[in-house]
């Protein structure tokens, strides 16, 4: 429980945003709580992989560049029912998943590291070919769906998705498949001799974090109005591991914590000046250099 | 497509392949002999162009800003590596993404605030400057028959240090078995420099003489990057000869694919179809071959030996 303490604040903070914004920030406090919240659920999703199951993948943008462009279409083609988005979205997402998640589970290590970047290129290649929504340009969306109209609606969504995320992933996590995971992680050989089939156990975890981040794209295409190709690009899945790992890799409240100050230091650095890589580069390197652990790890107790 | 064209487009995939050489075997070496995932090598990459295109402007000969260019990228790869990438070399792989991802970030942006973000350009040198006749109507230009000479020429001189020289033995020995190299009494953390030293060499010398045919700019070493990884997985990690290979494979298959998949694909589909899927499958081309390499030999086509 204490461990849960910091995401359970973030979430209270979050829901305290447009009330804030009325004071500070208007719109643009709630659209960067917004976008944090989004980056939390993709990095939460992340970290079922990563954190848990020992799968570091460098590719995991790519589902949600696969949710925010069936959004992106429907709602194009006048489909505005959010049910309708949603269903089509788990559908294909959970199919790209199982299927490139059968040829990535056969690698494991650096294969799996750059088999996923190649199915995430492909994804990134394939949107950017959709010269009729948008091409390389990306795509302006003129409607949100129906049941995202009124702002207020939209942003709690966003945070009623962000904490059903975090409790179903911490729910598997306890669970005896979550255990059993995290058993892998560390010796798949006994796990094997255990008796668990490993490879259907990762397969599992790869299509629920994989449908997760396309429901988080879901959510990004109705937040930003746009969606891009550059939402799958490598780049992305970059940022996502580097917000699991700046929280805290398989810890309760690390992704929450990670995207919140990802978004908090882009936002910050960005105001001080244009070239704000200049500092976050370094900055990320110290992080790695000095802080083991994360930020999750200032709080939790060391086992 | 005639043959002249295919001809062309077969010596554009050749010097795209011994430039990805050139990066990967730097990579593929320092993946293979410290276990060290390197995301930055692309930067290092971009330094190089930038460097010479820098160092041609002030002094104006071609040979004297390729020679300071290799210095300066030698120096700062041994500055990178004593300065950040040493600490990481007993990390797991995820710390060193990250590391080396902060220096991209860092490095893009300071080329960006040190050369400004338009893209640089500089002429080939003045003798090899012309073009080839190939044929009575076909004509190509000779610096891009140079890069692929030079790529070869390293090629050949990288065979024969790697496995017919003492350095060139105890780097082959250290990917198979680092510890093992240690314990005979290999000062191994002096090895890991010199090979780490070499291959930002290496990658800084890809990117000049890249630099009089592509424009010089910010995160011009990214896709190249991610590429030369395409081509050190589908090698085999640690493996010069698989690298070789794989990325005149790679080169081959990119080059082609964007210059004939679409005209194949008008052979049984819509033109307007094919103009639309062609573009996309032809940029997916090397990651389907990667996949598939993959899928059928886990550890890459030439797996260096002994390699865990």
């Amino acid at each position: 429980m204490r461990n849960a303490l910091p995401a359970l604040f973030a979430f209270a903070l979050f829901a305290a945003v447009p009330w804030l914004s009325e004071y500070w920030g208007g719109s643009y406090l709630t659209s960067l709580a917004m976008r944090a919240m989004i980056l939390a659920i993709g990095a939460v999703s992340l970290d079922l992989l990563i954190g848990h199951g020992g799968m570091v993948s460098f590719g995991h943008a790519a589902f949600l560049g696969i949710g925010s462009y069936v959004a992106g279409i429907a709602l194009t083609e006048g489909t505005t029912d959010l049910t309708t988005i949603l269903a089509l979205t788990v559908g294909i997402a959970a199919l790209f998943a199982l299927v490139t998640g059968v040829i990535s589970l056969r690698t494991t290590g650096v294969s799996f590291i750059m088999i996923t970047l190649a199915f995430g290129q492909m994804v990134f290649f394939t949107l950017s070919a959709l010269s009729d929504y948008g091409g390389d340009d990306g795509l302006t969306l003129w409607d949100r769906a129906t049941a995202f109209e009124e702002d207020t609606v939209l942003y709690f969504s966003i945070l009623g998705a962000l904490v059903a995320s975090w409790f179903l992933i911490t729910r598997i996590v306890g669970s005896r498949f979550g255990r059993v995971l995290r058993a892998a992680k560390q010796n798949e050989a006994r796990v094997e001799t255990l008796g668990y089939g490993v490879f259907g156990m990762r397969l599992t975890a790869y299509v629920i974090a994989g449908v997760m981040a396309a429901i988080a794209g879901v959510l990004l295409a109705n937040q930003a109005e746009f969606v891009s190709p550059a939402t799958a690009a490598w780049q992305r899945s970059g940022d996502l591991i580097i917000v699991v790992v700046l929280g805290g890799m398989g810890t309760r409240s690390g992704a929450v914590l990670g995207a919140l100050a990802f978004v908090a230091l882009e936002e910050g650095l960005s105001s001080l000046t244009h070239d704000w890589r200049l500092i976050f580069g370094p900055l990320l390197i110290l992080i790695v250099l000095y802080a083991k652990g994360g930020l999750a790890s200032l709080w939790e107790r060391r086992v | 497509m005639s043959t002249t064209l295919l001809l062309i487009q077969i010596l554009n995939g050749l010097q795209l392949g011994v430039l990805l050489f050139l990066i990967a075997a730097g990579l593929t070496l320092v993946f293979g002999v410290m276990g060290f995932i390197n995301l930055a090598h692309g930067v290092q990459y971009m330094i190089g162009a930038y460097l010479t295109v820098w160092f041609y402007g002030l002094t104006g000969h071609f040979m004297i800003a390729l020679i300071l260019a290799l210095a300066a990228a030698l120096i700062l790869g041994l500055l990178l590596e004593t300065f950040i990438f040493s600490h990481l070399y007993d990390r797991d792989h995820l710390d060193q993404v990250l590391a080396t991802f902060g220096v991209i970030l860092f490095l893009n942006q300071a080329a960006k605030v040190l050369w400004g973000p338009t893209p640089l350009n500089m002429p080939a040198p003045e003798i090899l400057a012309g073009s080839f006749q190939i044929t009575e109507n076909l004509q190509y230009p000779l610096w891009r028959i140079a890069i692929i000479a030079i790529g070869l020429i390293v090629a050949l001189l990288l065979w024969f240090l790697v496995t017919r020289t003492r350095v060139g033995m105890l780097v082959r020995a250290g990917a198979s078995n680092a510890e093992m190299v240690s314990a005979l009494g290999v000062n191994i953390r002096r090895l890991f420099m010199v090979v780490f030293g070499f291959g930002a060499m290496l990658a800084g010398f890809a990117g000049a003489i890249a630099a009089p045919i592509y424009s010089v700019e910010p995160g011009m070493g990214d896709d190249l990057l991610i590429t030369a990884f395409v081509v050190i997985v589908i090698g085999g990690i640690g493996s010069i000869r698989g690298a070789f290979i794989a990325a005149l494979l790679v080169g081959l298959v990119d080059t082609l694919g964007r210059s004939t998949i679409t005209d194949i694909l008008k052979l049984f589909l819509e033109p307007s179809a094919a103009n639309q899927i062609g573009p996309a499958l032809a940029s997916m081309a090397i990651y389907v071959l990667m996949a598939a390499v993959l899928f059928f030999k886990p550890s890459g086509l030439f797996p260096a030996k002994g390699a865990a």
